[in-house]
């Protein structure tokens, strides 16, 4: 076994509704979309219209700042609709399915004889190329750059998180493929990191990857964490990461020849009746998988007791807020859970006096620290109003890169880019200051101030 | 329950933007989110959040404060009927009352001013009131004489409030702490009020201790005990600490479990560190500060120790610890996370020297003995020059990663 990498800083957040391991097939959504807006930075020109019929893997739409970067149905069927916001953004691009399971077809042959330039096109021409991420900035990646490592999390250590090794289980061919190919888009190395726990499945044995071990609590599981204690990135380092599940499509891509983009995702929360794991495809309404899976709602008074839930796709620390409706209530393209948790617009009478015992804090203040196994059915009360930055030190203990938290997203909120750079806004994207804000006692939202900075570094960079 | 919040609901639409008394939207804010948490939710980000606030941090303080300020009161009228009149017969109950009667005004004109300005200043920047005058509001109080005359608090409190923190942005923007800087301004602004023995104890002044139909004890000065080493300093009578006639004939012990003279909250080191210990607990005040500052205090007076060459130098280091206002700036003024040093690195420097300079002060100036208020006011102002050595370092190191890796 490799070398473990211990982790000392973090925090778990405990909370009620994992998903039990248990998969099942959801039933087939009745639309699919591409959202462009689950990218950063991309702005779609289309290349079907309403009425189209398309296979999986046909584009829907490219990259207006990378043209070669196409986005490809998920499905077979009719687009359905364009679906524009103001100024007519574009939304989404929606698909209607025919349930024929066509897909484009691309050349296969052993994954040996690959090369990189052959490796490159199949994944821009089937729509695979915006699953390869770049740091810095977590962008999509940029087709002409050479990246020093890609790295690639096997792990997920947030809050309700999925078992990776649990979404992948059947997965091992195309795991397996899937970084071999990888490895032809890198000069350096193809970085795995798994669990400490993970002994038994399919990525207890990989070796088409440099394994190693982490252990400690949240953020563990980000792959900028790992790349921090791996091989952290400096000015001018361009590294690539890609999602566990996405290395499965890539590999099944390069065995099959065609595109299947099915995914397994986690249902979550406490307001789930069972949470478990659905078998969907990329892009599924949210609503269809959470569709008779959610706990009913009494009739009480909102203004004490809330009312209504928040579906997330993704974790209830980085995940999208989700509206279940036509336009943009689809899975986000990164994401492998679903999250619903109980909405927090109620009055709590003196509740920064209580005691609160059923409230999650990392501060001595509460009683939280007295029962560190207890599962907490936490709802989206910002709990405070907003403030100056007041506390220090907190801060750090839950970040666990070289960086100093309060300086970096000081320096972005003085739009000072010099400093940006000192401080280490390459190292970050919004998910790894994700704990700061959630501990923050001011208030102040960190991924979105984060998300500004690297928007000012992309324009000043330019 | 339900009838307030239904009459909140009803009076709140008045009270914002447009409404009748628009102009006192965030006043009202204040008072609602004080009576309910209010039912924001989160809009971006992380869609849960941590169960604590600034108003949460700031009660910890202020009932980490408690115990100082309630032996306070006692001890208010502990020196008053006790030490200064000689009387045995009154009971704790007595003392606490006479003390806590002494307090409680200057207490009531800390907050209404200072609490006063803050919600004008809210107002006019259309933000919610921050809580941390809750905390200042306390402090300012315990750091005062008990016979500070009332206008010079409110003075005070104003000065601290508008020029300490306000001119710089508000809680979270000052540069020094706000309750020392009300000690400061009394200090230069009116120095007869402060420096002298006669304020420490109630009732000294003016001869107000005859209309209280009582006759001071015999040879009593109201001189704390620090007073007493920096009078055996000047009067150079004595060359060594054992020889130091200490007023009332106190010992250590008794200044640990503080019946001494002094500020209302500063004596009790005992009640301090009870304070402290709920501080470094909930994790609102910082350790590292309180640490670094009682080390830096005994290597300073341990310094001075070895060198004897006066009496305060003779002084034995832990001494200082339970003078004067040592133990409170460590724990309640130092450790205030706006104004102190924000890097783990940087706090140990910060307190070090906070602890440095104060027995440097008390030892080598023979004008005033307390060191502790500008100790901790020169080191909030150099705060962010050691932070920025610190962080400097985390640049270096991360630029002469990427060299090795080019």
């Amino acid at each position: 076994m490799s070398k473990v990498i211990k982790l000392r800083k973090g925090l778990d957040i405990n909370l009620v509704g994992s998903a039990e391991r248990v998969l099942t097939k959801c039933p087939a959504s009745a639309r699919y979309a591409v959202v462009p807006g689950h990218y950063r930075g991309v702005t779609p020109k289309l290349l079907v219209k309403v009425g189209d019929k398309v296979k999986a893997g046909s584009p829907l739409f490219f990259s207006k700042e990378h043209p070669e970067v196409l986005f490809s149905s998920p499905v077979s069927g009719e687009v359905s609709a364009v679906n524009r916001g103001e100024k007519r953004k574009i939304l989404s691009v929606v698909v209607t399915p025919d349930g024929s399971g066509e897909s484009e077809s691309f050349d296969v042959c052993p994954v040996a004889e690959l090369d990189r330039q052959r490796v490159k096109e199949t994944l821009l021409k089937a729509g695979f190329w915006p699953m390869i991420i770049q740091r810095p900035f977590g962008v999509i990646a940029d087709t002409a750059a050479r990246p020093k490592a890609i790295f690639v999390s096997g792990l997920d250590t947030a809050p309700l998180a999925p078992d990776l090794s649990f979404l992948v289980q059947d997965q091992g061919d195309c795991i397996v493929a899937g970084l071999e190919v990888l490895k032809k888009l890198t000069d350096g190395k193809v970085h795995l990191t798994v669990g400490t726990d993970t002994t038994a499945g399919v990525l207890s044995k990989i070796e088409q990857a440099e394994v190693h071990h982490i252990e400690g609590p949240h953020p563990a599981g980000n792959v900028g964490v790992q790349i921090a204690q791996i091989d952290p990135i400096g000015k001018g380092d361009v590294v690539w990461t890609v999602e566990l599940q996405h290395v499965v499509m890539i590999g099944r891509l390069f065995l099959t020849g065609t595109v299947d983009m099915s995914k397994v995702v986690a249902l979550t929360g406490s307001e789930v009746v069972k949470p478990h794991y659905f078998k969907v495809i990329s892009g599924a309404l949210v609503s269809s998988v959470t569709d008779g899976n959610l706990r009913p709602k009494p009739e009480t008074d909102a203004r004490t007791d809330g009312g209504g839930v928040r579906v997330i796709s993704g974790n209830p620390l980085t995940g999208t807020k989700v509206e279940l409706d036509d336009v943009e209530g689809y899975l986000g393209f990164y994401h492998n859970q679903i999250t619903v948790i109980p909405e927090g617009n109620r009055y709590e009478f003196l509740g920064w006096a209580m005691p609160r015992l059923n409230k999650f804090s990392v501060s001595h203040s509460y009683f939280s620290w007295l029962f560190p196994k207890k599962r907490y059915d936490l709802d989206t009360n910002l709990n405070g109003g907003r403030r100056a930055f007041v506390q220090t030190g907190i801060y750090d203990k839950v970040m666990p890169m070289n960086i100093y938290p309060l300086y970096l997203i000081k320096a972005i909120l003085a739009g000072d880019i010099d400093k940006m750079e000192n401080l280490g806004i390459y190292e970050v994207i919004e998910e790894d200051v994700a704990l700061c804000e959630f501990i923050d006692p001011s208030k102040n939202e960190w991924q979105a101030i984060v998300g500004r900075g690297i928007e000012q570094m992309i324009k000043e960079l330019n | 329950m339900k009838g307030l919040r239904n009459y909140l609901d009803k009076i709140k639409p008045k009270f914002q933007a447009g409404g009748k008394y628009g102009r006192f939207a965030s006043t009202f804010e204040a008072f609602e989110s004080f009576l309910y948490v209010p039912n924001t939710v989160t809009k971006q980000g992380a869609h849960i959040r941590d169960a604590m606030d600034l108003k949460r941090t700031m009660t910890v303080v202020i009932v980490a404060l408690l115990p100082a300020l309630l032996f306070g009161m006692f001890n208010v009228g502990y020196q008053h009927n006790n030490v200064a009149l000689g009387l045995s017969d009154t009971t704790v109950m007595q003392n606490f009352w006479f003390g806590f009667l002494k307090v409680l005004p200057i207490i009531v004109v800390a907050y209404v001013v200072g609490l006063g300005i803050e919600f004008i200043f809210a107002e006019v920047r259309h933000e919610e009131v921050n809580e941390g005058f809750l905390v200042s509001g306390l402090l300012i109080p315990m750091i005062m004489p008990v016979d500070c005359p009332l206008w010079i608090v409110a003075v005070a409190t104003a000065f601290a409030v508008i020029v300490g923190k306000e001119m710089f942005g508000g809680t979270g923007m000052n540069i020094f702490n706000p309750a020392l800087l009300a000690r400061a301004f009394i200090f230069f602004a009116y120095p007869t009020s402060i420096s002298g023995n006669e304020v420490w104890v109630a009732g000294l002044k003016g001869g107000a201790m005859l209309q209280n139909g009582g006759a001071l004890v015999d040879g009593y000065s109201g001189a704390t005990p620090l007073g007493d080493a920096a009078a055996a300093l000047s009067s150079g009578a004595v060359q060594s600490a054992d020889a130091i006639q200490w007023s009332m004939g106190t010992t250590p012990i008794d200044w640990f479990y503080g019946f001494i003279p002094g500020s209302i909250g500063e004596t009790s080191t005992l009640a301090i560190l009870i304070g402290a210990l709920i501080l470094v607990w909930t994790g609102v005040g910082s350790w590292r500060i309180m640490l670094s500052t009682v080390v830096g205090g005994l290597a300073m007076g341990g310094v001075f120790n070895l060198i004897g060459a006066n009496v305060m130098m003779t002084l034995p280091a832990w001494y200082h610890l339970l003078l004067g206002g040592f133990a409170f700036g460590t724990v309640f003024m130092a450790t205030d996370p706006v104004t102190a040093a924000q890097t783990n690195r940087g706090k140990y420097i910060y307190g070090f020297l906070i602890g440095v300079l104060c027995v440097l002060t008390r030892v080598l100036n023979p004008g005033y003995p307390e060191g502790m208020m500008l100790a901790i006011l020169f080191m909030n102002a150099m705060a962010p020059l050691i932070d920025h050595y610190v962080v400097q370092g985390n640049v270096k190191r991360r630029l002469k990663r990427s060299k090795a890796n080019a």
